[in-house]
């Protein structure tokens, strides 16, 4: 039996990004927040401090920092005809555990969606027909609009300190910045980052071929900055080290650098770690959320009551908790209905690897340091002629030189050996890449449900990821990397290295941690699991915040967004919800 | 050539827990337990290393690398550099044991998208492989393993073991020339403390300086190469203890 703990007001599930802003808004206006975290306690010092951090073989390679699949991993296969098995060690994606989530070891690639992501269906349809969206497609609109959105964005781009230049200010087009973006309220919180050279290259080839760089959006501070929530963070000094890393420099948004110095002293706040929530409790009715069930580290479960139950896991993580809890109608891919674990999306990503004969110190560099062309994400152009919607972004990302994983080698380079030896003298100093970062639509035969075969740590059933790439975004990933072999080409390279994305999607080779849908939002319950409040269709005490929410996946990294969802969440809980708690909408 | 069925090599391989595979060796200091809760600590480098191999297996480890990262007129390769110690190491710690993968059953053979479903840990493997393939070089080269065999065969075995052109149980010989390859690639690029790029002699043939923390002042220095002294984690060369 679990032991019963005194109740709290609100209950949240998972201490990343979302979990540390609703802590800090949902403290402010005084209620009791508990914070139940997977992972253990980990601030910047001395968890992240520079002596130490800058180890690739220990948190890129060895995966210092995520989550262990021996505790908890789910079944892949790439679709339902076919037996899912294990992902025993971490590979396509690595979400995080411990305090601040992936908050923590982010690049600090920080986007807003288009204005048309937000009404993809409506959008795509009245532009090119409804018979140009394939037939399995459960292309949606999200609820919320671009504009609705615009405040909060702005909220979580000063909580971080973007380093960037604004492309478009309240409708009038700015030089230097995306003119594809949607108006922007006011310029970035920091002037861009300092740019290194192989981004200057990739800027002026770019420019010769006729589209629009500009400086990446970076939660990376270019210079010394004090944030909304008053915490002071440091200037960002190119170290390398972000992506799979913590930052030790204060200079990388994160909930440790952002948010946990005015959280974590508060009276009414209270973060244990360690303890892993394992089901969401209801009472005898099923539509009244009652708290949750969680273990600790010594195997010890509790009932944590609380008023308010907010799932802040990891995207997957959420979904697997809402199935094993008995939450919502799980979907059924063979009728298409039913909510939990529909529309699964990813990113397809792709790049062309560029060899210069200039040197280009590829490690001095940022998570977020990088130029980009958005001239074919999104509807930035026409897909008439091309057959396939949605889209990407191209991109020269400088994220750092660290030479296990990140040295490029020209094509037919020998794996090993002399040749292999000779290649990687020759190359790293060298070399750059252009990635392409494309969206993914959801699909009918893309889903999460329980597998009925492998048990977690606690003997829960493993979550089942049923999941491939479609011919749309297989076109789309090839004309992205086509375009970006055009760019590469403008750079004059001595030679380049194209390495499109082909076949099925595969759970080994790292990819990208954007993993989307599953519990998405929208306006209809019959194609939504939570309403545009992110607030559960079923139980209304229960919200869900995070990228499980995306009712498919644009072109862009998602934690901007995911960001101003739970900025809107959190204004729609203070200001309506707790005056009168109940349904926000009808369905 | 008499070799174990992979059935039969499976099920040894199932009689020995992975605790057990290091319980002749003394405890594991060197290696960094980390957990996503564990606190910033980096390794304690200046401990005496334990490691996993067994004297033949550690010949042929190091003969491997030596094939694999060869020193030749650019430098010296991945044995000058270490790369044996760094394996020893790493498969003596929880990579080695697999300790965060996930190794609960049923065991099936997937798809490639699936990914690696062996039940054996990384250690389990390379003494696995390491044993058949000198078994079954020393019945085809007149009483010499691996080791012994001159360069030249030393490379043309590899290449037949990563095209399966040389069978050892099934694709097991595969997987482990592979997983060879992408270990000396890590001990040959990763921070001197681990027992590898001794010296900085991987860092030095390719030209990444450490982990050097603040290049404020030299990011906008288009073209010029870098030229400040190589660091690890434990200093400069001087600080970091020989073991």
């Amino acid at each position: 039996m679990a032991k019963r703990l005194p109740p709290k007001d609100v209950v949240l599930v998972g201490f990343g990004w979302t979990a540390s802003i609703l802590a800090k808004e949902l403290t402010d206006v005084g209620l009791q927040v508990v914070a139940l975290e997977r992972g253990g306690f980990r601030d910047t010092i001395p968890d992240f401090s520079p002596t130490t951090i800058q180890d690739e073989l220990r948190y890129a390679v060895r995966n210092g920092l995520f989550e262990e699949p021996h505790r908890e991993t789910l079944t892949f296969r790439n679709d339902a005809s076919q037996l899912a098995l294990p992902m025993r060690q971490l590979g396509s994606f690595r979400p995080a555990a411990g305090a601040g989530g992936a908050g923590v070891h982010w690049n600090g690639q920080n986007w807003r969606f288009l204005p048309s992501d937000f009404v993809a269906y409506t959008h795509n349809v009245q532009r090119y027909g409804k018979g140009f969206i394939p037939a399995d497609m459960n292309l949606q609109d999200w609820g919320v609009t671009y504009e609705e959105l615009e405040p909060h964005y702005d909220a979580f781009e000063y909580l971080c300190g973007i380093s960037g230049k604004a492309g478009n200010l309240g409708g009038k087009l700015q030089e230097g910045g995306n003119p594809f973006e949607g108006a922007r309220r006011r310029e970035y919180p920091l002037p861009p980052l300092k740019r290194c050279y192989s981004t200057v290259l990739f800027d002026k080839a770019a420019k010769e071929a006729g589209l629009h760089p500009f400086p990446a959006p970076a939660a990376n501070t270019s210079e010394p900055y004090k944030n909304l929530y008053g915490v002071q963070m440091g200037q960002c000094t190119f170290c390398g080290y972000c992506e799979w890393f913590g930052c030790g420099n204060y200079s990388k948004a994160s909930p440790q650098a952002c948010v946990f110095p005015v959280l974590l002293g508060r009276d009414n706040f209270e973060l244990r770690s360690q303890c892993e929530v394992t089901k969401v409790l209801r009472d005898s009715s099923g539509k009244r959320a009652t708290g949750v069930v969680y273990v600790d580290v010594t195997g010890e479960a509790y009932e944590q009551p609380a008023d308010l139950v907010i799932l802040c896991a990891f995207a997957q993580h959420n979904v697997h908790l809402l199935l094993v809890s008995g939450i919502g109608k799980p979907y059924d891919p063979q009728q298409n209905v039913g909510v939990v674990g529909r529309n699964y999306a990813y990113q397809i990503t792709s790049s062309v690897d560029v060899f210069l004969d200039e040197v280009l110190n590829p490690f001095m560099g940022a998570g977020a340091l990088g130029q980009i062309v958005d001239d074919f994400n999104g509807d930035n152009f026409d897909h008439g002629p091309h057959g396939f919607i949605g889209g990407g972004y191209l991109a020269n990302w400088n994220t750092g030189g660290r030479p296990i994983l990140q040295h490029h080698l020209p094509d037919k380079t020998p794996k090993w050996g002399s040749g292999f030896k000779k290649a990687l003298a020759e190359n790293y100093l060298k070399s750059t890449s252009i990635a392409t970062h494309g969206c993914v639509m959801a699909y009918r035969g893309n889903y999460l449900d329980l597998d009925p075969t492998y048990r977690d740590v606690y003997g829960n059933p493993l979550l089942r990821l049923t999941f491939d790439f479609h011919d749309n975004e297989h076109k789309m990933s090839d004309f992205l990397t086509d375009r970006a072999a055009e760019v590469a080409k403008a750079m004059k390279p001595r030679s380049m290295h194209p390495k499109p994305r082909k076949g099925h999607y595969s759970i080994v080779p790292y990819q990208t941690t954007h993993n989307t849908g599953g519990a998405v939002m929208g306006t209809d319950p019959r194609t939504s699991v939570v309403n545009r409040y992110l607030q559960s269709w079923d139980v209304p005490n229960l919200f869900v915040m995070g990228s499980s929410v995306f009712p498919q996946n644009p072109g862009y990294n998602p934690t901007g967004t995911v960001g101003a969802l739970t900025f809107w969440a959190a204004r729609a809980i203070k200001e309506q919800y707790l005056r009168n708690p109940g349904p926000l909408m009808s369905a | 050539m008499t070799s174990m069925t992979r059935r039969e090599l499976l099920k040894g391989a199932a009689l020995l827990p992975a605790a057990a595979a290091v319980a002749t060796t003394a405890p594991i200091t060197f290696v960094p337990r980390t957990m996503p809760s564990s606190g910033g600590r980096p390794p304690d480098y200046t401990a005496p290393a334990q490691g996993f191999l067994n004297t033949d297996e550690k010949a042929f480890v190091e003969a491997a690398v030596a094939r694999i990262i060869p020193a030749d007129d650019l430098g010296p390769g991945a044995k000058e550099a270490g790369v044996a110690d760094f394996i020893d190491r790493q498969l003596a710690g929880p990579y080695g044991l697999a300790e965060t993968w996930y190794m609960q059953g049923p065991w099936q053979p997937g798809t490639e998208q699936q990914g690696y479903q062996l039940r054996l840990a990384p250690a389990q493997l390379y003494r696995a492989a390491i044993a058949q393939i000198d078994r079954h070089l020393k019945q085809s080269q007149g009483n010499r393993g691996f080791a012994q065999l001159d360069p030249k065969a030393q490379d043309d075995f590899l290449h037949a073991l990563e095209k399966a052109d040389v069978k050892i149980s099934g694709d097991l010989g595969k997987e482990f020339f592979e997983m060879l390859v992408v270990n000396t690639i890590e001990g040959f690029l990763a921070d001197p403390i681990y027992g590898g790029n001794k010296d900085f002699i991987g860092w030095k043939l390719v030209g990444f300086p450490g982990p050097r923390y603040n290049y404020v002042a030299q990011i906008g220095e288009f073209g010029k190469k870098f030229d400040m002294p190589f660091v690890s984690i434990a200093g400069r060369d001087a600080g970091i203890r020989e073991s």
